[in-house]
């Protein structure tokens, strides 16, 4: 019977080619639109570490001065370098990682190359077994090397095949802004997007070459970028000569918990720890802490851009108008067949058989606009991609968004065209058959 | 024409009317605030900088090893620079206008309030009222012996110590008027930490931030007297020429690379390409609304032709009978019109209604303003002009049907 249908409604379809035609750009374009939209969407607000972003927490303290205090307000974005320092030395996570971006000068020994700058991350042991870093060569350093500020480096992979040319750089010394390391370790490909563990040096396509301990990179007095806030009289400091002072919070800190019920533990601590600040006379405010996990984190933040949100929602209302407009030119299509339905009827063929008939090509109509969707949710993606948006280069459609593509574009027309199709099986059988 | 009879025909369709309707309705919403949305782009990315544009290069450089003095470097570099044939003017400055890293400062109009009144842009750096091309409007410019090298100040910040203090500064004419309504601000004094005093010397016309991202505080400006140290985050900055710009940027980054080998040019550019760069996301988000706007046009006006194309078919005989009983041609033709009219009419009303809900949902969402009343005709006059486009053809097939049809039976 549905083979029936379906020639049915291709002989249907054929016989009014420009309207079919109409119908079928119509959702094409309405679904296009939409789903490039929402991939880009999709793409900016998915989870950087599946699996593990759960267990990773962000915490913050409030160290600032009680003047200016005001009820209810969050405590600063990031930490002082002596919290950070404190919170890491207690040891009372799991894992722990403080860390700062910056930029440091490679000199490569191989004189063909020109001394460049790359961005660098200046952190501790733990970062790379916390975020699930992949090493293609060696392995991080330890936390003895921190404290013994250590000249160690970890370098990723794309710099390796730079300056090494891919080969197992492990062992080898690499000259960094006048100062000699020993790389540790070689990073495979690791992007994570949004760079979620430090927003301030911008939240997508921001990827760091070399990872430096950060005690080592304090003392060798390496730039740093990223942002400071300070209050009362704190600066943020000159390059190459002072880093931000202690009044001011440009370090993040980082927390790995397996269960819930460590980081309830953990938040106590950090009240804890600002009481005894308090006591100590470096924290001026009530306790005043928050222990978000990475996704609670980005939303916090709202790291997904607001254009690409308003984008989203500017396709959808025009999906809205592509749908309303195929709903009416189906109804006007089917309605005017109305004599061929009625032989249909008088000839035994129950209101139901006529629903599934109709909605048969309504369904047709779905699958060709969601394949025109689909090619133009893939060039509409292409185009984003030649954007110099910094998110431009992530567009890209994946498996799970091929299938919501197709999923829409026959939920949408099958959707559109029951109100036609429920409108025309009504026809009374003989009633046509006189008119005409 | 009488409109009557036309009504009593489009009740007896009323699906279809309705959904044209809601389309128009939906349409006219998404144009109303979709104009509205590009016009405030448009006046986004045409923010004024209040610096000469078209006659600045930028060069950013970074050392490999500290040098020994970071002040006396810049200078040196100065010098190198001032030597380079076409440079009307050379200077160095923290930050420059939509550069996007930004330096800012919290500014208190008391050493005791608790919270700060407003944060503004901290432009540090040598000779910026020259070289940015900047308009002095009260007072006068910074002179050279009122600057002090930035480790200085760091320093007595750190001590809590008020020597030194006030230190001159520029304002820009829109943070003068915020902070001192109708008052002459020069000599007028601000904090921008508890020991740290400013005096006002000097207003600037206009010099917009490094990062604008509200229109309201995008021209929050102060000029401190600050040496700069060489570093990667600073940049020189050349004056010249409009047509000498490419020639004395590549002179400029020669000179810099033979003082000293051994640095790394980061960033060297003309100064149109910093605005461009910050502007594209709201040219891309233009874009897009443009061509969301003509895409909905076409599909709302493809819909409308379909659907008239429909009721003229299904119109043949009633067509025929009418001018069998004496309608002419331009009778018929108006006929169509007019009910596209009415049709798009309605559709437009609530229309309206749906683009005054979406501003506001735009509004509690986006940091939007009200949608002024004025786009409101923008949305009517373009469906309303779009309908007759795309009923016309219909129409006039309507009217080229024969009387003789009334006495066919099919």
């Amino acid at each position: 019977m549905f083979g029936y249908y379906i020639d049915l409604a291709l002989r249907s379809l054929k016989r009014n080619k420009v309207l079919t035609a109409l119908m079928v750009l119509a959702i094409a374009v309405g679904i296009g639109a939409s789903m490039t939209t929402l991939t880009v969407l999709h793409v900016l607000s998915g989870d950087p570490l599946p699996g593990k972003s759960g267990e990773l927490y962000y915490p913050q303290v409030d160290p600032q001065d009680a003047r200016g205090m005001m009820p209810g307000t969050m405590p600063p974005e990031q930490v002082t370098l002596i919290d950070g320092m404190n919170l890491l030395r207690a040891r009372q996570a799991d894992r722990q990682a403080l860390m700062a971006g910056g930029a440091v000068p490679i000199q490569p020994d191989a004189s063909a190359l020109d001394p460049f700058y790359v961005e660098a991350r200046y952190t501790t042991a733990d970062f790379f077994a916390m975020f699930d870093a992949p090493f293609l060569y060696g392995h991080g350093w330890t936390g003895a090397d921190d404290e013994a500020h250590a000249r160690d480096v970890v370098i990723t992979r794309q710099l390796d095949e730079k300056l090494f040319k891919g080969a197992d750089s492990t062992g080898r010394t690499l000259r960094i802004g006048g100062a000699t390391f020993r790389i540790a370790g070689v990073l495979d490909t690791w992007r994570p997007n949004p760079h979620f563990y430090d927003l301030t040096t911008g939240s997508y396509n921001y990827y760091e070459q070399v990872f430096l301990p950060l005690q080592t990179a304090l003392e060798l007095h390496f730039a740093k970028n990223g942002s400071n806030d300070c209050w009362g009289n704190g600066t943020g400091g000159v390059e190459g000569g002072a880093y931000p002072s202690a009044a001011c919070v440009w370090l993040q800190f980082w927390v790995e918990l397996d269960r819930p019920a460590k980081a309830a533990a953990y938040k106590q601590f950090l009240v804890h720890y600002s009481e005894e600040q308090k006591v100590l006379g470096r924290f001026q405010r009530a306790p005043n802490v928050q222990l978000r996990n990475l996704m609670q984190w980005l939303d916090y933040n709202g790291v997904v851009p607001s254009d690409v949100r308003l984008q989203a929602w500017l396709a959808f209302g025009f999906l809205l108008v592509c749908l309303v407009n195929t709903v009416g030119l189906m109804l006007a299509k089917f309605l005017r067949r109305a004599g061929e339905l009625s032989v249909r009827r008088a000839l035994g063929a129950s209101r139901r058989a006529l629903l599934a008939q109709l909605l048969t090509e309504s369904a047709v109509i779905g699958t060709a606009g969601g394949i025109g969707g689909l090619l133009l949710a893939l060039f509409g993606l292409w185009m984003v991609r030649h954007r110099s948006s910094d998110y431009a280069a992530l567009a890209h459609l994946d498996p799970a968004m091929l299938l919501v593509t197709f999923a829409l574009a026959i939920g949408a027309s099958l959707l559109a065209g029951m109100l036609p199709a429920w409108r025309a099986s009504k026809v009374a059988p003989a009633l046509q058959l006189k008119s005409n | 024409m009488d409109i009557l009879p036309i009504l009593a025909t489009l009740r007896r369709h009323k699906a279809i009317l309705w959904l044209l309707m809601l389309e128009i309705a939906l349409t006219c919403a998404i144009i109303c605030n979709g104009v509205f949305l590009i016009a405030q782009r448009l006046q986004h990315m045409d923010m004024p900088s209040g610096i000469a544009e078209h006659e600045l290069v930028q060069i950013q450089q970074a050392p490999i090893a500290p040098p020994a003095d970071r002040y006396a470097r810049a200078q040196e570099d100065l010098a190198t620079l001032r030597q380079i044939p076409g440079a009307q003017a050379v200077g160095m400055s923290n930050q420059v206008p939509f550069g996007g890293a930004s330096s800012n400062g919290n500014v208190m109009l008391s050493p005791t309030q608790p919270h700060p009144t407003l944060s503004a842009a901290e432009y540090f750096g040598e000779n910026l009222v020259q070289t940015l091309g900047l308009h002095l409007v009260a007072g006068r410019s910074l002179r050279t012996d009122e600057y002090v090298d930035a480790d200085v100040l760091i320093r007595e910040l750190a001590d809590g110590s008020s020597k030194g203090f006030p230190m001159p500064m520029l304002v820009s004419q829109t943070l003068a008027t915020r902070l001192w309504p109708q008052q002459n601000p020069l000599g007028k004094l601000v904090w921008l930490a508890p020991t740290a005093s400013f005096r006002v010397v000097g207003v600037v016309e206009t010099l917009a931030r490094a990062n604008a991202y509200n229109t309201a505080t995008a021209q929050y400006s102060m000029i401190i007297p600050l040496h700069m140290g060489a570093d990667k985050d600073q940049s020189y900055l050349l004056r010249t020429r409009p047509e000498d710009r490419q020639r004395v940027l590549a002179a400029a980054v020669a000179a810099l690379k033979r003082a000293d080998p051994a640095r790394v040019i980061t960033h060297s550019r003309m100064y149109d390409q910093v605005r461009s760069d910050y502007f594209q996301d709201d040219h891309a988000m233009a874009g897009m609304l443009v061509s969301v706007i003509v895409a909905v046009l076409l599909v709302t006006g493809l819909g409308i032709v379909g659907l008239a194309s429909f009721w003229v078919a299904q119109r043949r005989r009633q067509i025929g009978i009418r001018r069998a009983l004496g309608a002419t041609r331009t009778d018929i033709l108006h006929y169509f019109q007019t009910e596209n009219f009415l049709i798009v009419t309605f559709g437009i009303v609530i229309g309206m209604l749906l683009a005054y809900g979406l501003s506001l949902w735009l509004m509690m969402h986006y940091e939007l303003p009200r949608l002024p009343g004025i786009y409101f005709p923008v949305g009517a006059l373009a469906l309303w002009a779009i309908g007759q486009l795309a009923v016309l053809c219909p129409a006039l097939r309507a009217a080229a049907v024969p009387p003789v049809v009334a006495t066919r039976s099919v």
